[in-house]
């Protein structure tokens, strides 16, 4: 028979579900009553629903089989798309219509996750500098954003600094911290670099937890003043928008400026350093040079996040720059496709909205989360949208340069 | 004497093993010079050394730029080495894989360009032209290596004796007087190697290079070098012309062992 292997799999697939799942799905101890209840009903359920599963996935890998030998290198749909100017620029344009009118049309609630996310985009921009393009594999970003965060209440809350005062100032502040940690760290790569940086972030996070004097401590720093509007008194709403609205202009700028970087001279030395260190160096870039203006530039944007963090809440206290946050902005990263803008800004509105508006499911709202990135990276392993390099456009020359 | 690159009494430890002993090597202007020996007679070591990826234990390395005086650049940072004129390929390629071939060129000018960070986000009209002397730069490094029409591809997508020719087009990219060339015939067919004999010979004149090369095609070296050197156990056993080498008894010992009397052909 055609199907005879499948069949037979999803066969065994079925068995062992049964068997694995026979403690929880079968067996139910009724302790008010002192009795067991064999609800034998939901194996068959079980059964019937992994062999099923099983089959079409079966079916599905050996299609995908057939059609990769025909077929060697596929473009993803997204990046067909994007890769099309009109739809592209049509796209754009819906894109920047709909962030216009986004707070005048969807509730206050709305408005406020949907800050949020914004701050994420930035965080998944400035790490994709970091792990995307010099491929720094950095597991205590957060710290960056706590470091932004933290310079931006304190000095407030000392000296009486303004937002627009302290926003370049926590900014410069990051970049320089981000340099801090990329010195010592110069020489290690991969899973080493990642194990340090971790170490850092939560060294930072204890720190600020446990020295009251200069920090409060896990109490925090509330009454942390919302950005000022020529001196105009908003109310709550109108500051939640107003707060969107420069989130949205600050995006923009980190998109340009991250564009810009990954096209030019220094951007390709990134790429270099990540692809081979050693071929990187012996064709005359600078390592040490890289690597710290990667870190500081990375650290930078997350400095940035984190005033606008401050301001946007208006308290905050270590429990928001835990390690659980650095890995959530580097699955933005990993999700929408190490080094590509577009994917990353997608994945980082996913990532954030998606529990939010799952909220209907409740109980279940986690596990369909975790379902959903499990699959999309099966499906996808090079991110949501893959980043392709770029193509230049070149004169043709009759001469040879000579040296 | 017109020398480019002086190797003085080179040595070289690691731990307890003694890869280089006490090596010299000298190549003059113009001059294509062979490094050859048995497996692990420290030929890469050598390299290693003079690229600065490690620093030798002892001794001195003297580069003799074209326009300028002599400089010690043992113990330097390998990007210096290579902004002072010295350029290598791998022996195992080791190019920009997931870069395309243009990329993997255009990195190579990064030395010879200095836009900055600022000049990066603003692009000034000065960053704008800088970029596209790179870009015309590099491709007509590749037009002369004939890789013109793979230049969109990623270079891990060529095919391996395109890659060799990419290596070494990303290493003319930096401007080098001095190329160092590791087994750039290694795992070519007879008819690829022929042509990579004539490209050799060609870049030599066509942009005024001095080569190191390290090769185990014998056919290759003789037509190619003129003075040749050969390594043994990180000790250097030999060291003349072709003709010289061909005959040594030193060397047929060392290549075929004892109580071979046969020639090193």
């Amino acid at each position: 028979m055609k199907y005879a292997c499948e069949l037979k799999r999803s066969i065994y697939i079925a068995l062992w579900f049964i068997l694995l799942t026979f403690p929880i799905m079968v067996v139910k101890v009724n302790t008010i009553e002192n009795v067991i209840v064999w609800r034998w009903i939901n194996i068959a359920g079980i059964g019937v629903g992994a062999f099923v599963l099983s089959f079409f996935w079966q079916l599905y890998l050996r299609k995908k089989m057939t059609s990769q030998q025909t077929a060697p290198e596929k473009v993803s749909i997204l990046n067909r798309l994007i890769e099309n100017q009109k739809i592209y620029r049509l796209a754009l344009f819906i894109a920047g219509i709909f962030a216009l009118i986004f707070p005048f049309v969807f509730s206050h609630y709305q408005v406020n996750i949907m800050t949020t996310a914004l701050i994420y985009v930035m965080l998944g921009l400035g790490l994709n500098i970091e792990v995307g393009l010099a491929g720094l594999l950095d597991l205590g970003y957060v710290a960056f954003y706590a470091v932004g965060a933290y310079s931006y209440a304190l000095l407030n809350y000392h000296f009486g600094l303004g937002f627009w005062t302290l926003l370049p100032v926590s900014a410069l502040l990051a970049a320089f911290f981000g340099i801090l940690v990329g010195f010592p760290v110069l020489r290690l790569r991969g899973d080493y670099l990642a194990i340090v940086t971790l170490a850092f972030a939560e060294i930072l996070r204890l720190v600020l937890e446990n020295w009251n004097d200069f920090s409060f401590g896990p109490s925090g720093i509330s009454n942390i003043p919302r950005p000022g509007f020529f001196g105009m008194n908003l109310t709550l709403e109108q500051s939640a928008i107003y707060m969107y609205f420069l989130l949205i202009a600050l995006c923009g700028l980190t998109i340009f400026v991250t564009y810009r970087l990954q096209h030019s001279r220094i951007g390709r030395a990134w790429v270099a350093l990540r692809e081979d260190e050693l071929a990187c160096q012996a064709t005359g870039i600078d390592k040490t040079k890289a690597k710290l203006t990667a870190f500081a530039l990375g650290a930078m944007w997350a400095g940035i996040a984190g005033v606008l963090f401050a301001a946007k809440t208006t308290f905050i206290n270590p429990a928001s720059f835990t390690f659980m946050e650095s890995a959530m902005i580097l699955s933005i990263v990993v999700l929408g496709g190490m080094g590509s803008i577009p994917g990353i800004i997608l994945a980082a509105l996913a990532i954030i909205l998606l529990p939010e508006y799952l909220r209907v499911f409740s109980d279940y709202r986690m596990i369909l989360f975790g379902a959903a990135l499990i699959i999309m990276m099966i499906f996808r392993p090079g991110g949501l949208m893959a980043d392709r390099r770029k193509q230049y456009e070149f004169h043709r020359s009759d001469i040879i340069n000579k040296s | 004497m017109d020398n480019i690159l002086e190797v003085k009494n080179l040595t070289m430890d690691f731990g307890g093993l003694r890869a280089l002993n006490n090596v010299s090597l000298h190549i003059q202007r113009g001059e294509i010079v062979a490094l050859i020996g048995p497996n692990g007679a420290g030929k890469t070591t050598l390299f290693n050394c003079l690229t600065g990826i490690y620093k030798p234990t002892a001794g001195d390395i003297l580069l003799y730029p074209p326009d300028g005086k002599a400089k010690k650049i043992s113990g330097l940072k390998i990007n210096i080495i290579t902004e002072l004129g010295v350029a290598r390929t791998f022996q195992n390629i080791r190019l920009f894989g997931g870069m395309t071939v243009l990329e993997n060129v255009m990195i190579g000018r990064h030395t010879r360009s200095k836009s900055s960070i600022l000049g990066a986000i603003f692009r000034p009209p000065a960053t704008r032209s800088e970029e596209k002397t790179i870009i015309d730069k590099s491709y007509s490094i590749l037009e002369y290596m004939g890789l013109a029409p793979l230049v969109n591809e990623l270079a891990n997508n060529l095919p391996y004796g395109a890659q060799r020719r990419l290596e070494i087009a990303r290493a003319l990219a930096t401007d080098p007087h001095l190329l160092l060339l590791d087994e750039p015939a290694a795992g070519m067919n007879p008819q690829e190697t022929n042509e990579l004999d004539a490209l050799i010979a060609q870049l030599r004149t066509d942009y005024n290079l001095s080569i190191l090369l390290i090769e185990h095609d014998m056919k290759l070296v003789m037509n190619l070098a003129q003075n040749i050197s050969v390594l043994d156990y990180g000790e250097e056993i030999a060291c003349g012309t072709p003709q010289e080498i061909r005959r040594n008894p030193a060397v047929i010992k060392a290549y075929l062992g004892e109580e071979a009397d046969a020639e090193v052909s």
